[in-house]
């Protein structure tokens, strides 16, 4: 196993998307959404079609625009169906982006015969490709053009996240209190739903979706069990999510190199490490609990 | 309820009714020629050998799904057939590596469809563990074995995709399901799979629904809760992997999802709601499978979910449990009786500050009626004119209005239900009696007939003299 400077820019092209996720999951995962983050990155295949059919150009600005727009719709359409049907609200996003998914299918067969669309390795990027495609910054420096993207992305949360503190951290324990000093609980919902969206779609098309839908939810997740405060919630959060990422890529050299393989795929093996890492932090909870249980019994 | 609700309700069902058949006639005036043009009878009565597998196999499919996925929707665990078909994918990997190593050439279905039940059974049970854990809520729970077991199955690929001998080409279409090239052996796992996940569902169907609606309740009783669950996950994992092929990874979730929620729009009953969503999920199935056999590059997934989301949507519009429309037509009912009641009562407070004047004169004028409560004049007429509409007002001119005989005693009953109520706060909850007239004006529309007679019970000092025994308001009108 050896490390090439190849290597430095995964991890950090990784972890750069990896706690741009965490920091939207965490709200997701406190508001009972956690499989908003799964069901866009499902939903938004319409929108990747059409802008592919209309513009014929992979990884243009118009399928990024098409995807957001469709990632939003998911979450009009779901909110929509759980409040005027009264449907629970799993089972409305399970309707509505299975219902965008086989659309999305449909045009992409109808429209799209000649061309070999597949959805898994066409319009999903792959992290470990990503940084074989530069682009010059002003400095003279080389930098992947997805790690731009995981950059501006983590830019983009933290600054609405840190601008609206006070406003997130009410209306995410208590939409009700929330609107009694304010804040508009539907707006809030909205702009988490529009950060989710961006935030699945970017780095989706710049890494691949696997990644964003484990980093949405299990960094957040082992930060939930390590912390109650929110602030602390979100910096846990980010570190779990980084350290997934190295360990996610160290693994895969592992692996490979172990079993006598090229490379395994460093997207999985991050939400394999994402895994672990939410195993260990579930045993280290329940022995804490344990201890104190006993020490208070002593 | 008291007798004019379940009229009422009645009425909204049988718009309801009226609206369905309508639609139905009118698809039939559509599609009938339409299938004419397009020689789709030739299919839909299985005439084509080669379609007759896949027509059959996503009819049974669906058929099977919509039971399951009943459960699992009033279980508020609809995502976990999410979670659970995304589960399935290392197990794939893991079995086509066992196979390969031990020589085989890896393709083989049956070993294949065992480890995607045993990761996807093991991803479900894991989901209901994760939940026991400190602060991490169902969902949470499903999306970490979601993101966890695809990743992993993700790695599992890109180390077979590496492999000299066993390209996983026949992998990835296992996975997005080609049900064009279903053959018989994958019919033959459908069938057998759909019979028994629908037998055990009809033969546990009281222990399930006892799960479904009061969990703790059913522990109580002595019913085994843990094993019920399990027996259910374990049917959606069966469900799910032998629907794998069939419609898809993805798709085999919306067949898990979408039948039930559209049947719940129909009846609150679940043995009518396992019904419709088995009809749905079977029309689906065969619907979008017909027509992806009859016209050219439609993918057959794609069309059943397609087909099925259009039912939902229809259901959600038309349905009479829930739908739309008779929930509409419902709250206008329920806002004109309350406006009817809120004219009489006006109406019957105006007369009773007259003294002595029940008799003959009963015409009201319109400021009068006006200054009671805050409706505009617009409101006031249009509401006057519904209640002449109903034989309550006789005369209704640009002066005013005059009730009639049964619109004044259909007045003291309202009023009297209303001062009944407010007593009762007075006496029973301790409100003020200056506070009690807006509590009593929320719960006087829905006072049964039961719920008055118990409130004559305990307030019988107030209820004398009087042409209606209506008790003396305990506030100043």
């Amino acid at each position: 196993m050896t490390w090439y400077p190849f290597d430095t820019w995964i991890v950090v092209i990784g972890a750069l998307s990896a706690v741009a996720c965490s920091l939207v999951g965490c709200f997701l995962v406190l508001r009972k959404m956690s499989m908003m983050g799964d069901a866009i990155s499902h939903a938004v295949l319409p929108g990747l079609a059409l802008a592919y059919l209309i513009t014929g150009a992979r990884a243009s600005v118009a399928m990024f625009l098409g995807a957001l727009v469709v990632g939003l719709l998911t979450a009009f359409f779901t909110q929509w169906i759980s409040r005027l049907g009264k449907v629970d609200r799993g089972a409305s996003m399970g309707i509505v982006f299975t219902s965008l998914f086989a659309l999305g299918l449909l045009l992409i067969v109808r429209g799209a015969d000649h061309v070999d669309l597949d959805p898994s390795c066409v319009l999903y990027g792959s992290l470990e490709l990503s940084p074989l495609d530069t682009v010059s910054l002003p400095g003279g420096l080389e930098v992947p053009r997805t790690a731009l993207t995981g950059g501006l992305v983590l830019l983009i949360n933290l600054a609405a996240i840190l601008v609206l503190l006070k406003e997130w951290r009410i209306s995410a324990f208590d939409p009700s209190l929330a609107r009694t000093v304010g804040i508009s609980p539907t707006f809030m919902h909205y702009l988490l739903m529009g950060l989710t969206a961006m935030t699945t779609v970017a780095v989706f098309e710049a890494v691949g979706s696997i990644l964003v839908i484990a980093m949405l939810i299990v960094p957040p997740a082992c930060a939930a069990m390590v912390t109650q405060r929110l602030g602390s919630m979100l910096i846990v959060g980010a570190l779990f999510a980084s350290g997934s990422a190295v360990l996610g890529h160290v693994g895969a050299l592992m692996l490979a190199a172990g079993l006598g393989f090229n490379g395994a795929s460093t997207a999985g093996m991050m939400a394999v490490a994402a895994g672990g890492l939410f195993l260990f932090t579930a045993l280290g909870r329940l022995g804490m609990d344990r201890f104190r249980r006993l020490s208070a019994d002593a | 309820m008291s007798g004019e609700a379940v009229y009422a309700e009645a009425s909204v069902k049988r718009a309801g009714w009226w609206a369905l058949l309508g639609f139905g006639l009118l698809c039939l005036l559509v599609l009938v020629p339409l299938m004419e043009r397009l020689g789709l009878w030739h299919i839909l009565l299985l005439k084509d050998y080669n379609t007759r597998l896949v027509v059959l196999s996503t009819t049974l499919m669906g058929t099977a799904c919509g039971v399951v996925g009943s459960y699992l929707l009033l279980r508020r665990r609809s995502l976990m057939g999410d979670a659970l078909s995304h589960a399935t994918l290392p197990g794939v990997a893991a079995a086509f590596l066992v196979l390969v190593a031990l020589g085989g050439d890896g393709k083989d279905l049956g070993w294949l469809l065992c480890g995607a039940a045993v990761t996807g059974l093991l991803g479900a049970l894991l989901v209901t563990t994760l939940t026991r854990l400190p602060r991490i809520k169902e969902d949470t729970a499903m999306g970490i074995i979601l993101s966890v077991f695809y990743g992993f199955g993700v790695v599992l690929l890109s180390l077979i995709q590496e492999m000299p001998r066993g390209s996983a080409a026949g992998l990835s279409s296992f996975i997005y399901g080609k049900t064009a090239s279903l053959v018989l052996t994958d019919f033959v796992i459908i069938f057998g799979i759909a019979l028994v996940s629908l037998v055990i569902c009809l033969a546990l169907f009281k222990e399930f629904k006892a799960l479904c609606f009061d969990e703790a309740f059913s522990a109580s009783l002595g019913l085994p809760v843990k094993f019920l669950d399990r027996l259910l996950l374990t049917l959606v994992c069966a469900v799910t992997v032998s629907g794998l092929q069939a419609v898809g990874l993805i798709l085999i979730i919306a067949f898990l999802i979408i039948p039930a929620a559209a049947a719940r729009m129909w009846s609150a009953r679940l043995e009518h709601m396992l019904l419709i969503s088995a009809m749905m999920g079977a029309f689906s199935g065969w619907m979008g499978s017909t027509l992806s056999a009859t016209l050219p590059r439609l993918p057959a997934g794609a069309v059943i979910v397609l087909v099925a989301s259009g039912l939902f949507l229809f259901s959600l519009c038309f349905g009479i449990n829930r739908g739309l429309l008779v929930r509409y037509l419902r709250h206008g009912r329920l806002k004109r009786r309350i406006e009817r009641q809120h004219l009489l009562r006006a109406a019957y407070e105006i007369l009773e500050a007259r003294a002595g004047s029940t008799g003959q004169e009963r015409f009201i004028a319109w400021p009068e009626l006006l200054a009671r409560r805050s409706w505009s004049p617009g409101q006031l007429w249009r509401i006057a004119r519904r209640a002449s509409d109903a034989d309550i007002v006789e005369r209704l001119d640009s002066r005013g209005l005059s009730l009639s005989p049964e619109g004044l005693a259909a007045a003291a009953r309202v009023t009297r239900n209303h001062r009944l109520w407010e007593l009762y706060l007075i006496e029973f909850a301790d409100i003020a009696p200056n506070h009690v007239d807006r509590d009593a004006d929320s719960v006087e529309h829905v006072l049964g007939q039961r719920l008055t007679r118990q409130l004559e019970q305990s307030l019988p000092e107030h209820l004398r003299g009087g042409v209606h025994e209506v008790p003396t308001s305990p506030h100043r009108l």
